[in-house]
């Protein structure tokens, strides 16, 4: 018997984090709505990097796609983790704001437009590094205006991860959608062992890094909302059905109280064993990314 | 780096509003006061070493777990009360801005950092929009994770003019590392590339500054000196009244028209193609 036979649905699958950063996001959108603004042809790539010897790229690793999903309208903004970590340099960051600000301009003027966003991110791009900084004080900004109107939808689905200040990108979003093989966190473990020594964190310990970081992990404890399998169709069919639900009432970095009473819970003279939380802070179910 | 992170934050902290104490409950790590700032009740927060917090990766003054949601509660709390005040006269929020990063400790990224940091970023973030004028003052160093955390989300920035203050993504030897360089030659292209400088005079010509002030010793106000921060301050709070209540005033300056024209272009070019879309 072939492996395609014992396993069929999950090898016949098409999967989602093989996709590049273009096609993740053109793969959401309702046939033929999709439309790239700002595309590689226009050629607006970083002022800052041909200076320092590296290599640009036309579309500084952001893409944003606008069109329908579900019938609804929506743009997509992706981080092409291949182009320098998917990091954030003056123009990804101010095509990502742009992006945010003509949806929420829309919203209220009626069009109500949801934003999803596909982070595969170390964070600040460190060549641009002050311009990368502000740049994600403004997406976070841009995130909180529209939220109000329109739900933005923040996709973690790996392999680079959701870390540094585009962290926080995804702890102001309306939902968040992770698959196992996702990380997301303020500090990546090579950061935290550089800063703090291999004791405080083994980076080489990668059952440690996802048991703290992963995407099962985030879902269990309730800083993620969906576990989703890394499936093109079954990622599609999760954002559909945030984009359908709208904002939710409050959101997760609205609830100031839960957490805080829950931090002042802890209990700090040893490390947090990661499962026990999952208990202690009732998080969400987890048996959607289960193949 | 001659002096300790946080000095000088607790220091403008107790200058400005005569408090040098936490409020009950809170972090010994988060000073916060409603104090006048001129004729007006401002709510003054910041972030200062704790020797003893029980997490052991902000004793140094890094913004961690308790710190930032002490933070968010306490922006809050104003915006409640304030509620239904028209927006002339909802309080400002001064964040005094002295910190050396965010915590980079497990502890913190077991629990979620991240959105604790989210969270706090969002209370700043709200009450600006909801009309609070949110000024900060970087008084020594606002560095990634912290800044974003705290002060970052303000919409009008003010900083210090010396060589103490140091605004940025990740710390020299971090960020040579990472980028691959000698801490010299990292040091070279930030002579030429302001984005990348660690000098705050190069950050100011990226356009995101409102003022930069000179204190000719920030541990050891002169009283002068002190009045020139706080009109700094009162006229912040007035320009932010007059303003737009999102970030669009940081692409609007003189610096921000040169260094960042790149941003600038990319927005008309986008808004353009959205149109026709």
């Amino acid at each position: 018997m072939s492996t395609a036979e014992n396993f069929p649905a999950f090898v016949n699958r098409k999967s989602f984090i093989e996709l590049d950063g273009r096609a993740r996001a053109r793969s959401l959108f309702d046939e033929g709505t999709a439309k790239e603004l700002v595309g590689p042809f226009d050629r607006v790539q970083s002022p800052w990097l041909p200076l320092q010897g590296v290599t640009p790229q036309a579309d500084d690793g952001c893409i944003v796609i606008k069109g329908k999903i579900g019938g609804l309208p929506a743009v997509v903004v992706s981080l092409e983790g291949a182009f320098q970590g998917g990091s954030i340099g003056e123009v990804s960051g101010a095509k990502m704001t742009a992006a945010l600000d003509l949806a929420t301009r829309d919203s209220e003027t009626g069009k109500k437009t949801a934003a999803v966003l596909l982070l595969e991110t170390g964070g600040v791009r460190l060549q641009e590094a002050n311009l990368g900084l502000a740049a994600i004080a403004e997406v976070i900004s841009s995130i909180l205006a529209l939220r109000r109107h329109a739900p933005v939808i923040t996709v973690v689905a790996g392999a680079v991860g959701c870390f540094g200040g585009m962290s926080l990108a995804a702890g102001v979003s309306s939902y968040v959608i992770m698959t196992k093989e996702a990380r997301l966190g303020l500090n990546g473990p090579e950061v935290i062992e550089q800063e703090s020594g291999i004791d405080e964190f083994d980076a080489s310990d990668r059952a440690l890094i996802w048991a703290i970081h992963g995407g099962e992990q985030r879902v269990g404890i309730g800083e993620a909302d969906a576990l989703v399998e890394d499936d093109a169709e079954k990622i599609t069919s999760a954002i559909r059905g945030y984009v359908q639900a709208g904002p939710p009432s409050e959101h997760r970095s609205e609830q100031v109280k839960l957490n805080r009473d829950r931090i002042a819970a802890l209990d700090t003279s040893k490390q947090i064993d990661p499962i026990s939380l999952r208990k202690r802070w009732n998080g969400n179910d987890t048996t959607g990314g289960a193949r | 780096m001659s002096e300790h992170v946080g000095l000088r934050g607790r220091a403008w902290f107790q200058t400005l509003t005569g408090k040098n104490e936490p409020l009950a409950g809170d972090p010994g790590s988060v000073l916060a006061s409603n104090s006048l700032l001129g004729n007006e009740t401002s709510l003054f927060l910041c972030v200062v070493p704790n020797t003893e917090s029980r997490f052991p990766c902000v004793r140094d003054g890094q913004v961690g777990l308790e710190e930032a949601y002490t933070l968010a509660t306490r922006v809050r709390e104003v915006m409640v009360k304030d509620r239904d005040k028209p927006k002339p006269e909802k309080r400002p929020i001064i964040a005094i801005v002295d910190v050396k990063s965010q915590a980079y400790g497990r502890r913190e990224e077991t629990a979620g950092i991240f959105l604790a940091a989210a969270t706090s970023a969002d209370a700043y973030a709200s009450a600006r929009m909801a009309g609070h004028p949110v000024i900060s003052l970087v008084a020594g160093h606002a560095f990634s994770g912290g800044f974003l955390t705290h002060g970052y989300q303000a919409n009008r920035i003010l900083a210090f003019d010396d060589a103490g203050v140091v605004i940025h993504a990740m710390h020299k030897e971090a960020a040579a590392r990472i980028t691959r360089r000698s801490v010299a030659e990292l040091e070279r292209l930030g002579h030429e590339i302001a984005p990348m400088s660690y000098d705050v005079k190069d950050y100011a010509k990226l356009g995101l500054l409102y003022k930069l002030l000179h204190v000719e010793n920030p541990l050891q106000p002169t009283a002068s000196e002190v009045e020139i921060v706080k009109q700094g301050l009162i006229e912040a709070v007035q320009d932010a009244r007059s303003g737009l209540t999102d970030l669009s005033n940081r692409l609007e300056s003189d610096a921000a028209k040169q260094t960042r024209k790149a941003s600038i272009a990319v927005r008309a070019m986008l808004e353009a193609q959205w149109r026709k879309s």
